[in-house]
Order: C-alpha cells, then structure tokens, then sequence
C-alpha cells in the first residue's frame, strides 16, 4: 500500500464507514475502508434496530433486495416496567407498520455488516479487512493519511473517523480525549435460538412480523440503562445496557446481570425453549451532545459513535451513523470539487448535519441523562410502586375497590409523597 | 449459564501477543482499592491471586471498558492486531 493515495480512507467498515464509502465512490472519488475485523461486523454488537428511512436514502428500496440482512418489520412495540416478580406492560402495535417502507427492522449485524459493506465495494470502494488503524499521518499540521499495525502508511486527501465508540483515530488526531465511564454505557447481549413459528405464536406475530420488548425498572438492579428483546428471524436479542460508572459503582458483573435479567419470571417465559448461540459486549456512546467532539479538523471528519452520534432514548445509533457517514461523503465530494481538505471546507459537514434530525435531536436530549439520574427513585422507586398499584387494582379478593384504592395512595405517600410525584412527572415532561 | 459457558460460545484468533498489559503493578497493589477492572470486565479478563495480577488477555470480547474504569490509568488496552481477537458471528 505504500506511497498510494487515494481521495479517502475510511477507517471502520460499520453503518457510518460504509454510508460515507458508498456516497463517495458513488460519485467516483477513490475510496478505501480499512477494517479489524476478519470481516465487518466481526467486533460489533447491536440491539438491534434499524430505521428505514436513513438507509432508505442510501440504497433505495433496500428491503426489496433478496439479498438484504434484516430479520423482521416491526409492527409491535411493548415498554415493561419491572419489578422483581411483576410488570406493566405498554405497548403499541400497528397495521400501518406492516405496510412498506416499514418503520424499522430487525437486524443481526455480522450478516448485515456483511451485506452492506458489499454494497460499498459494488459502488467501487476498496474493503481491506484485518487491517487496524494504529496512528494517524500528519504533515504541515494537517492529516494526510493513516498508518497500520504492520507499519503501513496510506496517503490521502481527507480521512473519515468511523471507527466507533471510543474513537482511537478522533484521539490520534488529538481532536478528543479518552471516554470517561460516565460518558458510555456497557451492554452485554446474548443471541438465543428459536425455531421460526415458536417466535410468531409467543410473541403474538403474523408469519413475518417482529416486536421489540424494552425493559425498565428492577432489571437494572439500581443502574441506569434498560434491558431489550427482540425478534429476529429464527433468533432472539436478549441484552442490557447500563452506564459503565454505574457498573463501576455497583461492582455488579455484567455477566451476571445478564443472567438475572434471563432469569426474571416475565423474561424467563419470553425465552423459554430457547438457547444461547453467542455471548457479546460493546460500549454505546451516551455522553450526546455534551460530549461530541469537533466534528472536523484540517483533513479529517468524524462521523457516527466515534462522534457520540447516539440518541438513547429511542434506540437509535446506526441510523445516525448511516445519515452522518453519507453527509461525511458529501462533504468531501465537495471538498475534492474546490480542490481544499482544509478545516474551512471541511466545516461544512457540521452545517449539513445541523440541517438534519441529527444535531436537533442530539440537542433536544442533551441534558435526558441529567434530568433521570436527579431523581434516583425512577429506577429505585417507581417501579415497584406502578407493580403494587396496578396489583392492588387488579386483585379481587372479596375487599372493597375503597380499600384498595386506599392502599394505594397510602403506599405512594409512604414512598415517595403526592407533591413530590407531581413535581417528578413536571420534571419529567421534556425527557421522552 | 456461567461466564466460562458464555464464553466457550466464541469464537477468537489467538494472537501471541498480548494486546493488554498493565502499565505498573504498584497503583494495583498499593492504592487501587475496589479493583474495579475485576467486575466490570464483562469477560472476566482481570482476577488477582494475592498481589499478582492474572491478564486473560485471550478471553477479551474487546469491549474497551477497562480503560475507563481503572481510576489509576494503569490499564494500556490496544486493539489486537488486524484479524486477530474476538470472531463474532451474530453481533
Ligand atoms: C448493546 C447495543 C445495542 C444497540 N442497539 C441499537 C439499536 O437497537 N438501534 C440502533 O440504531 N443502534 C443501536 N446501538 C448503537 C449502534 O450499534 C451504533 O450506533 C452503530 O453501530 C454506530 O455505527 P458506527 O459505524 O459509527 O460504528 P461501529 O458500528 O462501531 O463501526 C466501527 C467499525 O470500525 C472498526 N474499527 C474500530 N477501530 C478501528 C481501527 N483502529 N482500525 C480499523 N477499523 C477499526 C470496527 O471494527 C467497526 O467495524 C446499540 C449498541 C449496542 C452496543
Ligand atoms: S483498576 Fe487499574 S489500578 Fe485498579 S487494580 Fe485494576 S488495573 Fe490496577
Ligand atoms: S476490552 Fe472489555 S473484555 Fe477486553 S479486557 Fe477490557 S473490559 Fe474486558
């Protein structure tokens, strides 16, 4: 690879490398993504779910393609709040979900990894697997390239961070530190085999169809994070994520947390019959708007988790990364069109991506965090509390309905207060 | 299902050559009291025996959380070298 170079190195071949490498070698710039993994997806972990729209935009109609990893539309989407031996159970589900363009999918990522990065070397981009980026190259003060484990040295134009959370390439290139642990959070997930029909009669699915399961409460035990299921084609999505520093505070175990969650009653009937195909771990940005780094510097961008491009509260990352990685390319179209990689050009990644949802959502969820974590009792209390409630009400058991209601307002009062439940759901009001 | 059947589900590329080390004992053994890289590791990579540390480097799902619980920065944490390490199937 020495003294070759190219218009761009995209470093990681996830959503956002791959979206920034199809957009450009699309327009016909010289391209090469540089990956760890053997092959992409190898070193990642998703819930997961995928939005259609954002990809949508990239490769059009994609769900039309046979070959397209994605397990299941999703038509259903239910919330529990948990306590130790009960939940409450929200959710919704449409028709109109069924209807194509569909509103997410499903996805396991090493085949749809696969299955995208493939659409990056169809549009002309060069994938080099097994190849990690270990420093950057600077001349003049700007970045001209990249060197690799084996001491290669590849020159270009402009460089793309899309290596992922913890960005060792935004690091090298000095334009942000290393995370703290209460910047991320830590999610453990198994994948868990089911026969195909087993998956539609549990989860009350026509044949096709998927649901997400999200999980609050006692599952946690303490922490902040949540825990979610859901349907893949002939597998389940069992994990939980919770805030490193959380994990760090509790010393509870990763693993062991996710063995509790399998074996809480409401969790351990979802899954039951089923059985453990893979154990997996991954960091997840959480740090948001607070903790994204510059965007760009004289002859590189940073797009996706390497920039914290992750919205928590809706479970969405890869779609971020995908419209950010496509936006990365059309900025160094552009950039490559004036002939200057230069931060001035290079800024204008930032205007595009203010134009989107993405700062805007970035922005309106910036202090979410903040805001749950005052109020400690919305995983400690409330949650518990909604049980009993709703326990007390539905139990009939020969008592007046008075009484019952009764024991509610009283168990309130004696955990966390009227005036202070009102004050928690007006301190509440923004965070959805 | 224990950590060590959990893990036995993966499938890695050995590498020879440690992608871990710790940067000095002493902040270990000497004013690192909660330890917390033997919890939060989610493979378990980190155990003490007595004063000795034991880096089951070879165990490691490359999540990179150690770096950033250890208070002390004593965690020197690279990725393995290109195609080496943890092979997910499913992700
Ligand atoms: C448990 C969990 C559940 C999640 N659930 C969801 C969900 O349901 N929906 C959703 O939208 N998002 C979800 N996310 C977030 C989502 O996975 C990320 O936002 C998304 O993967 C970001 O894409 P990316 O391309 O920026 O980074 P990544 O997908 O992390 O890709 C980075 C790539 O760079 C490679 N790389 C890293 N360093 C180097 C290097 N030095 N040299 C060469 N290559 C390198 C990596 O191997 C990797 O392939 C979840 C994350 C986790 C951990
Ligand atoms: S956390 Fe850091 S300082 Fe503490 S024992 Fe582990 S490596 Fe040593
Ligand atoms: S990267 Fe993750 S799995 Fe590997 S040693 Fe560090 S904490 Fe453990």
């Amino acid at each position: 690879m020495a003294d070759e170079k190219v218009n761009c190195i995209v470093v990681g071949a996830g959503p956002a490398g791959v979206s920034a490498a199809i957009t450009m070698a699309r327009a016909g710039l010289s391209v090469v993504v540089l990956e760890r993994g053997e092959y992409p997806g190898a070193k990642n972990v998703q819930g997961a779910i995928l939005y259609t729209q954002m990809l949508h935009e990239i490769i059009p109609n994609f769900w039309k393609d046979p070959k397209a990893a994605i397990e299941r539309p999703v038509t259903e989407q239910r919330l529990w709040v948990m306590s130790d031996d009960s939940a409450i159970q929200l959710g919704f589900k449409s028709d109109r979900w069924l209807k194509e363009p569909h509103n997410c999918y499903t996805i396991v990522r090493v085949p749809f990894d696969q299955w995208y990065a493939k659409k990056a070397e169809e549009a002309g981009a060069t994938l080099v697997c097994g190849m990690t980026v270990s420093d950057v190259i600077r001349a003049n003060g700007r970045i001209v390239g990249v060197k690799t484990h084996d001491g290669e040295q590849l020159l270009a134009d402009c460089v793309i961070a899309a290596d992922g959370v913890n960005s060792m390439v935004a690091q090298m290139a000095g334009l942000r530190k290393e995370l703290r642990s209460d910047e991320v959070a830590l999610g453990v997930k198994e994948i868990l085999a089911m026969p195909r029909e087993k998956i539609e009669d549990r989860f009350c699915l026509e044949r096709g169809e998927g649901a997400t399961n999200e999980m609050l409460g006692k599952v946690t035990q303490g922490m902040l994070g949540y825990a979610f299921l859901y349907t893949n084609k002939e597998t389940l999505s069992l994990g939980i994520g919770c805030k490193l520093s959380d994990f760090q505070r509790t010393r509870v175990k990763p693993y062991e947390l996710l063995e509790a969650l399998k074996n809480h009653p409401i969790v351990r009937r979802l899954i039951a019959g089923s059985s453990s195909l893979e154990y997996s771990a991954h960091l997840i940005p959480e740090g948001g708007y607070h903790s994204m780094p510059p965007l760009y510097a004289d002859g590189i961008l940073i797009a996706g988790d390497a920039a914290q491009m992750i919205n928590p509260t809706h479970r969405e990352g890869s779609n971020l990364a995908m419209t950010a990685g496509k936006l990365a390319g059309e900025t160094v179209i552009e950039a490559k069109r004036r002939g200057d990689f230069s931060a001035r050009t290079l800024s204008l990644f930032r205007k595009k991506l203010e134009a989107t949802y993405i700062i805007k959502d970035l922005e309106d969820h910036k202090d979410v965090e903040e805001k749950v974590q005052k109020i400690p009792e919305l995983i400690s209390v409330y949650p518990d509390l909604l049980c009993e409630a709703a326990y007390e009400y539905f139990t009939v058991d020969g008592l007046p309905k008075r009484d019952h209601q009764r024991r509610i307002i009283a168990r309130i009062r004696r955990q966390r207060g009227m005036f202070q439940l009102l004050k928690d759901a007006f301190r509440l009001r923004k965070v959805i | 299902m224990s950590l060590e059947d959990k893990l036995g589900l993966l499938t890695y590329k050995s590498d020879t050559q440690a992608h871990i080390h710790i940067v000095s004992p002493k902040p270990c053994i000497e004013i690192c009291k909660d330890k917390p890289c033997t919890t939060a590791c989610p493979a378990d990579v980190y155990r003490w025996e007595g004063d000795k540390i034991i880096v089951s480097y070879e165990n490691c799902i490359e999540c990179g959380a150690c770096r950033m619980v250890c208070p002390f920065d004593n965690i020197a944490c690279h990725w393995p070298r290109g195609g080496f390490g943890v092979k997910y199937r499913f992700g």
